[in-house]
């Protein structure tokens, strides 16, 4: 079966920061993937490959099998992604910003889809409320609609539940789960650890543009707890986070993908 | 797992969102701008009614009024891209439509057209009001369709250069204020040139607005400073220089794919 998303090599320079060195990974379809590290560790760069809003200086990233530079008609309708950033058209209501991304991806007569998203995200009641009126978590689940209004395979969400309140994060979880069991490719960044670790069956990490971690979500807990030479305690994600970002080795912990392991 | 849709171009969304874009602000993007042409008209005409006759015949006023229309033509076509596509670099939300699987052509076309279709709506404005003031003729309307939609989509591609390129609004503010705006007002809309000295009339040949202008008022009078024909492929070569360039920067993703 073709990858959700493969990346092999990419390297990525802005003026003298090397934002990416040699990233190389493989996504498979129907995975819950984390993408994780600290700020200005390279998340969202390798995102912005994915996507094509930025170029690799080298190496070849696909998306359901597409190459994102070559092939990007395809590879852009394959992929859906939450940005980072909190942005909107101010001109614009909810429905008519929906029914537009919509329409920016070639799906004409997608309201009915479109209204199921707008449930699920208890967008509903602000569907005619221009996006200027709306809040801050209002926003952010426009974005997660936007991102999901062409029904792509694989989703990326960039941070998606940076300072929204837990209600939100909850039924925002409840339902990317769901696309996640229905087979949709879930790829997530985000700071809160708990978050990735309940949810993703596989993590990277990635520190100074480097993997320096990918392997199972378990596996990375199983290695950690060795480590703690059978005390009793039992870690959580946080602490393997720490351990490894602190790691000067800069190692990779590499496992094959689920279901291969 | 595979998408459930059939797809098809987003372009047709793309230029129906940019011409909703500009609709909601109307009183801004199209009353604004009728208003200025027919001030002009007012104060101009009245001033100078009488005392200059450009062409035989002709009043000023009705010598005036398709300048003013292509101005206001020009102008808006170049603001449409422009400020949009700077608006949506700065605040942020150009993403969306990077993300898409629109092609730079695509892109390019739903953006220029949108930017002709608004600098028509405020040309058919300004003309429609400046008829209660004067009537010129009509002579070769087809000259007046060919002359309006090609400088329309020249700005329109100018503006889409301008957005690309600047990265504040100060700095768009100057391609506007230093390159467009001298550019439209030193090419005959309030004058022929052949009422300039010679060293003028030789500089306004070097100005592709004065042909997109002159070419545009033959077809209301069937007189202009130079050959129609002449005009027509300056201005198409001119729409083809800015088109390559703006569809290479769009291609290469320079200072939007970064």
């Amino acid at each position: 079966m073709i990858p959700a998303i493969s990346a092999e090599h990419i390297s990525k320079r802005f003026g003298k920061l090397q934002a990416l060195s040699d990233v190389s990974l493989r996504i498979e379809q129907g995975e819950f993937f984390g993408l994780l590290g600290p700020n200005g560790a390279g998340k969202t760069t390798l995102i912005s490959i994915l996507a094509g809003l930025s170029k690799a200086d080298s190496g070849l990233a696909t998306v359901m099998g597409a190459d994102v530079q070559l092939d990007f008609m395809k590879s852009r309708r394959m992929l859906g992604v939450v940005p980072q950033e909190l942005v909107f058209d101010p001109f614009f209501t909810v429905r008519e910003t929906l029914r537009f991304q919509s329409g920016y991806f070639g799906v004409r007569n997608n309201d009915d889809w479109i209204d199921e998203i707008m449930v699920h995200l208890d967008l509903t009641s602000k569907a005619n409320s221009n996006m200027r009126s709306l809040s801050g978590g209002m926003k952010r689940r426009v974005l997660v609609a936007q991102a999901l209004v062409h029904r792509p395979p694989v989703i990326v969400l960039d941070e998606p539940t940076a300072g929204v309140d837990v209600e939100l994060r909850q039924s925002l979880w409840k339902f990317i789960s769901r696309l996640n069991q229905d087979g949709h490719t879930i790829v997530l960044t985000t700071h809160y650890l708990e978050e990735a670790e309940a949810l993703c069956q596989r993590i990277a990490m990635l520190k100074q543009g480097k993997l320096v971690a990918l392997d199972t979500t378990s596996n990375l807990l199983e290695r950690h707890r060795a480590l703690q030479k059978n005390t009793g305690h039992e870690p959580d994600l946080e602490e393997v986070f720490m351990q490894i970002m602190s790691d000067q080795s800069g190692a990779i912990k590499n496992t094959p993908p689920i279901g291969q392991a | 797992m595979q998408p459930a849709f059939e797809y098809a171009s987003g372009f047709p969304t793309l230029l129906r969102k940019e011409i909703k874009r500009f609709y909601k602000v109307a009183f801004q993007t199209v009353a604004a701008p009728v208003l200025t042409a027919v001030l002009y008209l007012m104060i101009f005409g009245h001033v100078l009614e009488g005392k200059v006759m450009v062409y035989d015949q002709i009043s000023y006023s009705a010598f005036l009024i398709p300048g003013l229309v292509m101005m206001s033509v020009l102008q808006n076509a170049f603001a449409n891209t422009s400020s949009s596509l700077i608006q949506s670099k700065l605040t942020g939300n150009l993403v969306f439509v990077l993300l898409a699987p629109i092609t730079h052509f695509e892109f390019y076309s739903a953006y220029v057209l949108a930017s002709v279709f608004r600098g028509v709506v405020v040309g058919l404005g300004v003309l429609l009001i400046t008829l209660f003031f004067d009537m010129p003729s009509f002579q070769y309307p087809l000259w007046i369709i060919l002359f309006a939609f090609l400088g329309a989509a020249i700005l329109g591609g100018m503006g889409l250069l301008g957005g690309i390129l600047a990265e504040k609004f100060d700095q768009l503010a100057a391609f506007q204020n230093f390159l467009i705006m001298p550019a439209t007002m030193l090419s005959g809309v309030f004058y022929s040139i052949h009422s300039l000295p010679a060293i003028w009339q030789t500089i306004s040949h070097f100005n592709p607005f004065f042909y997109m202008i002159d070419g545009f008022r033959y077809g209301f009078f069937g007189i202009s400073d130079v050959s129609p024909w002449t005009s027509l492929a300056i201005v198409g070569i001119f729409f083809v220089v800015i088109s390559v360039i703006a569809l290479r920067l769009l291609q290469s993703g320079y200072k939007l794919r970064n």
